[in-house]
């Protein structure tokens, strides 16, 4: 009797429970990368990918809108005094995560945090050699040379409070060596003035934010909570935006793109990338490293590059191996960059039969044989875009033998740390600063270790009069002027052939219908423009 | 019996010694650590600079004398992604590989040795027959690829469980266990037996050469002659002798499930030791990677020696002869 009297309460109880209504639904955003982001220290590593996930939770003095353009964040306006003196404008009123008022000390203590050991921010902090603070909101900050283009590379100095910081021993970035606790706290913790806190934070599993209390500024999204969680494989991050447990997955491989057309519920999206695709050439050697030409460097000859650049045909490698998704290049840059010029665009005419008759002049009819580098994971479709490379050069005569390997291998071959070990190599570039001198300075100038020029022009292309142009481009404030000194510096490259850019990669999101984000153009995601149905 | 054991452990010594040692050695061409720990932006100079810091550098010998040194004592360094020590990654990754490789092993006994039994027992009835095609299949697929079309079939088409990751899970102290929550149990499901169907088939395919065997031996004749029945025969006293060699090998796989796991777990994204592993290969975490491959050592070499000696203990031959060669005939 007793017994059955408590069973039936306790089913009572179960259907009570059962029928009582839901809490009102939170809006959660479910998204998954193919890695995970560092951590969450701004300044631990300048990746791309950690630093655009931080973006949601910490601010630079500007930030990039969905179109890449260049908008106030923190700091309201800046104005420079003199070609190596700026005096920013601080905002009012904006609050860190825990309450602390945002004010200047906490920039100019996030500055020199840049500059502490374990940061891998120092290039950025070395664009400033000091900060005056005239008053709370108001700084002055002095650049050892002029630097146009200084407020668009402090959109990825992040700032952090900086009592937060010293209450927290966290007050330099953290060295990838020591075990001690310092800066150990920030890259487990946040604390930004982003519209979004960390609520959870599992390294490689998963990464639960949720919408900030107060934000400075009123924003599109509909959100209250995203939940991250990295995916490695490409099938199962597929499988899993099919399946209905994902609303937005990147990168979707390209071959997947019909398979998301043709499923319920989800679409792929895709807009070219802010990343330029090109090969590159050593021309510095005497001899070729891996070549059959013993004696001399076929790279050092003109007819050779052009032959070279007229034997790649980019239509076919956009069709067949990038599935119709890239954007072919003339250019160094994409045209989303600071300093494109359209009319410079026009990529290298596709004439295998021109190559073959300047293989013949410059002395190789019976062409040549070399070693190609090539990454196998870091671009999209790396390795097949280098085999479709080999296949055409093999129709003029070279022979090429490809050697790809994985980023951490191939990286650690044919960087300047291991003397530029390369013949002829594929790599891509996104300039962090969105503007053409970063490409300049980083893939086109003559190689100088000290003045740290020519860092990433792992082929050596040297031309004396586009070193000047950089250091003009470098200084020079006038829009129009500065115009002027980028176009004349890439067609002195391009015409010298001293790199072949072959196209802008495409960026590959699959999203669930319904939802509503903005594809920036340096595969960026940022929350403030996400809108759930 | 107490020789016997410290001589295994002096066997184990050397066998780990030789796996960090060449662990160790092949880890200089994986390539460059320094490049994964940096942004482009960063200076040649800062880069050398680094490699001073974490002892890049120094001759070989000394870095391995180091890295003995350290583990003895239990730490394995930094891990040169995460920026935490080791120790505690592993230790945070444990739990969902354990509990993966023994619900896996589970499986794997539990449908495996019936079916064994059954396939030994009935050995021309068409049930029979299917199981040993079935199991065919099970050992040519490779892993990923049941995976994927488990992922395929249950999670994208029927919707039934999740396509990836561990789902909620639930920290009792150290250990975190996805098994007592609904979402952690649906989770569970197509990785352990994705992991377990390979173990499976060779436990049924054991059982049934095993039983096949037993029940030609005398003593089962004898059993039958006396007028045993069926059941008290071959669950009494065959399926008891058949055990012995299942226990052992299952053992032995044991270790094996947990160290390839990582298949299975790069698949569902299961965050384990075996993802864990995958991951630092492609950062070059060179920490990480020896940490693991000494622990797994460590594992074979203990569940290797529990396995000898459960046997010794389990199996009365062993123990009386031995008794008798110390001279009590």
């Amino acid at each position: 009797m007793h017994l059955r009297l408590g069973l039936l309460a306790a089913a009572a109880a179960l259907a009570i429970n059962l029928s009582a209504p839901a809490p009102a639904e939170a809006k959660t955003f479910r998204y998954a990368f193919q890695g995970d982001a560092q951590s969450l220290d701004p300044h631990g590593l300048n990746e791309t990918f950690t630093l655009g996930f931080l973006g949601n939770v910490y601010e630079g003095l500007a930030a990039y809108d969905a179109n890449l353009q260049l908008i106030p964040a923190l700091a309201e306006s800046w104005e420079t005094l003199s070609p190596t003196k700026w005096r920013f404008k601080l905002r009012k009123g904006v609050k860190f995560h825990n309450g602390d008022p945002f004010t200047a000390d906490d920039v100019i203590f996030s500055w020199k945090r840049t500059l502490t050991e374990g940061s891998d921010q120092k290039v950025r902090g070395g664009l400033i050699t000091n900060i005056v603070k005239l008053d709370d909101y108001t700084i002055e900050v002095e650049t050892p040379s002029p630097t146009p283009t200084l407020v668009r590379e402090l959109v990825w100095l992040y700032i952090l409070d900086k009592e937060w910081a010293e209450a927290n021993n966290a007050t330099e970035a953290e060295s990838p060596k020591s075990a001690e606790t310092s800066g150990k706290f920030a890259s487990l913790h946040e604390n930004g003035t982003g519209p979004f806190t960390i609520a959870s934070r599992e390294p490689d599993v998963k990464t639960v934010f949720k919408r900030a209390a107060h934000y400075w500024k009123k924003i599109k999204s509909n959100v209250d909570e995203v939940v991250f969680t990295p995916i490695s494989q490409d099938a199962t991050r597929v499988a899993a935006l099919i399946s209905g447990e994902l609303d937005l997955a990147n990168p979707i491989p390209v071959q997947d793109w019909e398979r998301l057309r043709s499923a319920d519920g989800v679409s792929p999206l895709t807009g070219p990338e802010a990343r330029t695709i090109f090969l590159g050439m050593d021309q510095v050697r005497d001899e070729l490293l891996y070549s059959n030409v013993k004696g001399k460097n076929p790279f050092k000859d003109l007819r050779v590059r052009q032959a070279f650049a007229h034997a790649i045909n980019l239509d076919a490698i956009k069709k067949k191996v990038m599935r119709g998704a890239s954007t072919p290049a003339g250019l160094m840059v994409a045209p989303q960059i600071n300093g494109f010029n359209p009319k410079l665009n026009t990529p290298y005419a596709y004439d295998p039969a021109k190559s073959k008759d300047l293989l013949a002049k410059a002395g190789y009819p019976n062409g040549f044989s070399l070693t190609m580098d090539c990454p196998n994971n870091r671009y999209v479709n790396d390795e097949r875009i280098c085999q479709a490379v080999a296949a055409m050069l093999a129709k003029v005569g070279v022979k090429v033998d490809v050697l790809a390997q994985p980023k951490s291998k191939y990286f650690a071959k044919v960087l300047s740390q291991n003397d530029y070990d390369t013949s002829f190599y594929l790599l891509g570039w996104t300039p962090g600063s969105i503007d053409s001198h970063n490409v300049l300075l980083n893939l086109l100038s003559c190689r100088n270790k000290a003045t740290r020029a020519g860092l990433f022009n792992l082929g050596g292309y040297c031309n004396p009069r586009v070193d000047e142009l950089t250091k003009l481009v470098a200084a020079e404030t006038d829009p129009a002027k500065r115009q002027a000194l980028i176009d004349e510096a890439f067609t002195i490259h391009k015409n010298e052939v001293g790199h072949i850019p072959l196209h802008q990669q495409p960026l590959s999101w699959g999203v669930r219908d319904g939802v509503s984000v903005a594809q920036r153009a340096d595969n960026v995601l940022d929350f403030r423009n996400v809108v759930l149905p | 019996m107490i020789s016997f054991v410290v001589r295994r452990l002096l066997q184990s010594v050397v066998v780990m010694l030789t796996v960090a040692l060449i662990a160790f050695g092949l880890f200089r061409y994986v390539g460059d650590p320094i490049n994964n720990m940096v942004g482009q932006d960063t200076s040649a100079i800062e880069r050398e600079q680094l490699r001073e810091r974490l002892g890049l550098n120094d001759p070989f010998v000394v870095q391995f004398s180091r890295f003995v040194g350290h583990a003895l004592r239990g730490e394995f360094g930094i891990s040169y992604r995460h920026r935490r020590p080791v120790a505690e990654l592993i230790a945070e990754r444990m739990p969902a590989t354990l509990e993966l490789s023994i619900i896996a092993a589970v499986i794997a006994l539990v449908v495996g040795v019936p079916m064994g039994v059954y396939t030994g027992l009935r050995r021309e009835g068409f049930l029979s027959k299917l199981f040993m095609t079935l199991s065919l299949i099970g050992v040519s697929l490779p892993t990923f690829l049941i995976g994927i079309l488990l992922i395929l079939f249950f999670g994208v088409v029927l919707r039934w469980l999740p396509t990836f990751g561990r789902g909620e899970v639930v920290s009792l102290g150290w250990w975190t266990t996805g098994l007592l929550t609904v979402s952690g149990l649906k989770a569970i499901i197509m990785p352990s037996v994705t992991l377990a169907l390979f173990q499976m088939t060779l436990i049924m395919r054991l059982v049934r050469a095993e039983m096949l065997e037993v029940l030609r031996t005398d003593y089962i004749k004898f059993a039958r002659a006396r007028g045993l029945s069926n059941r008290a025969i071959n669950f009494g006293h065959a399926l008891k002798n058949t055990l012995v060699p299942v226990i052992t090998i299952t053992g032995l796989q044991l270790g094996s499930i947990i160290a390839f796991a990582i298949i299975t777990e790069s698949v569902f994204q299961w965050p384990g030791m075996g993802l864990l592993f995958i991951q630092a290969i492609n950062e070059v975490d060179i920490p990480v990677m020896s940490a693991y491959l000494v622990l797994i050592a460590l594992f074979f070499v203990v569940i290797n020696l529990i396995v000898d000696l459960l046997y010794y203990l389990v199996d009365p031959r062993l123990r009386i002869d031995r008794d008798q060669a110390a001279g009590h005939g």
